[in-house]
């Protein structure tokens, strides 16, 4: 890996192109509790970015700063070449950045194919007015934002289960109409809150293919936040690895793998 | 026909028109609830309110004459003309909306978060402000609207029922306009939420509010958006009820007889607040009728909602159509 200033090529031939979003000494505090440190990181276009640590490092308070959940007290948010000021989520989402949850948050009363389509929420662009009235640009446009959740939903699989209410299907499929609906924004970045948790091993082989996938197909951007060390070796380009809400490694799997802070965190070391 | 069973069925009718009037001001507790999770005590205050706001607009008559009057010694009271109805509305419901952005901005922006009985006791102290604002801008006494609905017995009805059945049903113009119009709100709201970009960001936004936030959907914007339905809900009860009978402060009182209509319904359903509408409506009436009148010396129109909620919160307390409370250990 090299670094230049307009991207890298990964192991697998993929070009990386230039930094989208860059965090810089961010240092989040609850109370007289630091949950994250002085950490910078980057965010490059089109590759697969993981953070990864033990539980209790900070990892979901990092994503949560990035999605405007959290406002950090110290540092900077760069997004797309400038200074992001503080914002509220929804304004976060509105600039083209999607998320999931750790622990899944669906609108349960709603069919899948309605849960994909609130995704589209920031792509609608006409008023109340003309929406109300429910005549030539809004219905256009319902119709336009139908084919784009409908290609996301063939793509993610789950066509069979397009009117089910979401509230009685299982975990697994719930995690993937999840990551459908963050897709259905067609983010500049996706953030995912560890997507495989809580699954088995064929769910988990699942998501592992659906996120490649969405990559390669869509070129999306996507963070990802994990503890389970195996899968994000495989599937991301560059990882940083946190603990104790610091910075204890970043660079591609093969570099944190060989790094002795991150054995020792993950593996535990004697103090003396 | 025996006269009796055409008499209850009279009775049944127009327990339905009453019906309908409860479950437009139940409609409007629910929009907010389902959206905020908040308990709108408030909501027949808000009719009330509406109502004052129409009829002094009508009448031409000019807000806080009374305290004008008494800080700077002059003497006005009306601006000498008569709004169209139409127009009236149009500012009825611009007061509203305006009245939804303040009570956001001002009141529950800074209680986000809170315990509900905490937003409880605000809608309460709500309810009472707009109570004192509504007499202070308008003047406390009765006012009557008129924008131009139809009113007196049905003839036509009358007419027919007495040829077929012998016996002439006494339905006023009135409720079959209110019942008329407040099935199209429905189905206006119903359709509003279902298709529109703003009706599904208000379903999201009563689903899971961080769900929400993560779509781009503001919060702040919705629950204005909510606050504002729910006026113009009340805006419309208020004109039915205040064409009814005169708009006088009791009108807020229509808004504990939704208590009822949303323990039988609900407080989380749409749906549910027509249906307990119309049960209780036609359930006080024929209670009235068939045992009320006849063996408990009447008046029983007054406690019989009361009554059946209680039952409704010992055997199903989520109501007919609300969500059940499902606690996982």
């Amino acid at each position: 890996m090299n670094d230049l200033a307009d991207g890298y090529v990964t192991a697998d031939g993929r070009q990386i192109g230039p930094v989208v979003m860059e965090m810089k000494n961010i240092t989040l505090r609850f109370g007289g509790v630091e949950a994250i440190k002085d950490i910078s990181f980057d965010i490059r276009q089109g590759e697969i970015r993981a953070i990864i640590g033990p539980n209790g490092a900070g990892k979901s308070s990092m994503l949560n700063v990035i999605s405007g959940f959290y406002v950090p007290q110290d540092g900077e948010v760069w997004y797309q070449g400038s200074r992001r000021p503080p914002m509220k989520p929804y304004e976060v989402a509105q600039q083209g950045i999607a998320r999931t949850f750790q622990n899944i948050a669906l609108f349960e009363g709603m069919t899948v194919l309605d849960n994909v389509m609130t995704g589209r929420l920031t792509n609608m662009k006409t008023g109340m007015l003309w929406q109300s009235i429910w005549k030539g640009k809004a219905e256009r446009e319902e119709t336009e934002n139908r084919e784009v959740a409908e290609k996301i939903i063939d793509f993610l699989e789950i066509q069979a289960i397009r009117k089910t209410p979401v509230s009685r299907l299982s975990y697994g499929l719930k995690k993937r109409v999840e990551l459908a609906r963050a897709l259905a924004a067609e983010p500049s970045i996706l953030l995912l809150d560890e997507p495989m948790a809580g699954m088995n091993v064929e769910e988990k082989e699942d998501m592992s293919r659906f996120i490649l996938d969405v990559n390669d197909e869509f070129g999306t951007t996507i963070a990802l936040i994990e503890h389970d060390m195996g899968v994000v070796m495989d599937l991301s380009d560059r990882v940083v690895v946190m603990d104790y809400g610091k910075k204890i490694g970043d660079g591609t799997p093969h570099e944190v793998r060989n790094n002795q802070d991150v054995i020792d965190a993950y593996l535990g070391v004697a103090h003396d | 026909m025996p006269e009796q069973l055409a008499f209850a069925l009279e009775v049944t009718a127009n327990g339905l028109m009453a019906g309908v009037l409860y479950a437009l001001v139940a409609l409007g507790f629910v929009l907010i609830y389902k959206a905020s999770g908040i308990f709108n005590y408030a909501q027949g205050v808000m009719a009330l309110f509406a109502a004052l706001t129409l009829a002094g607009i009508i009448d031409g008559q000019v807000p806080f004459s009374h305290l004008i009057n008494a800080v700077f010694g002059t003497d006005v009271h009306y601006f000498g003309w008569n709004a169209p109805a139409f127009l009236a509305i149009l500012l009825t419901m611009v007061v509203m909306i305006g009245l939804a952005y303040a009570v956001q901005r001002l009141v529950f922006r800074h209680l986000v978060g809170q315990e509900p009985i905490i937003l409880f006791m605000a809608t309460i102290g709500l309810a009472y402000f707009l109570e004192g604002v509504g007499d202070l801008m308008w003047g406390s006494d009765i006012k009557s609207i008129d924008v131009g609905l139809p009113q007196g017995m049905n003839t036509w009805i009358d007419d027919s029922t007495f040829n077929t059945l012998g016996y002439g049903f006494f339905i006023d113009n009135l409720d079959i306009v209110a019942s008329i119009i407040a099935a199209l709100l429905v189905i206006i709201l119903v359709m509003f939420a279902q298709y529109t970009k703003q009706g599904r960001a208000m379903r999201a936004v009563a689903d899971d509010h961080q769900a929400a936030l993560s779509v781009g959907v503001s919060l702040n914007f919705i629950w204005i958006l909510v606050w504002s339905l729910a006026g113009f809900v009340a805006l419309v009860a208020g004109i039915m009820w205040g064409t009814k009978s005169g708009v006088q402060f009791s009108l807020s009182l229509i808004a504990l007889k939704a208590l009822p209509v949303l323990m039988l319904g609900g407080f989380t359903s749409i749906p549910g607040a027509i249906v307990g509408g119309l049960i209780i409506g036609v359930g006080e009436k024929l209670f009235e009728f068939l045992i009320g009148a006849p063996f408990l010396g009447g008046a029983t129109e007054n406690w019989f909602a009361y009554m059946l909620a209680l039952i409704f919160l010992v055997f199903r307390p989520q109501g007919l159509f609300g969500e059940k409370i499902i606690e996982r250990v």
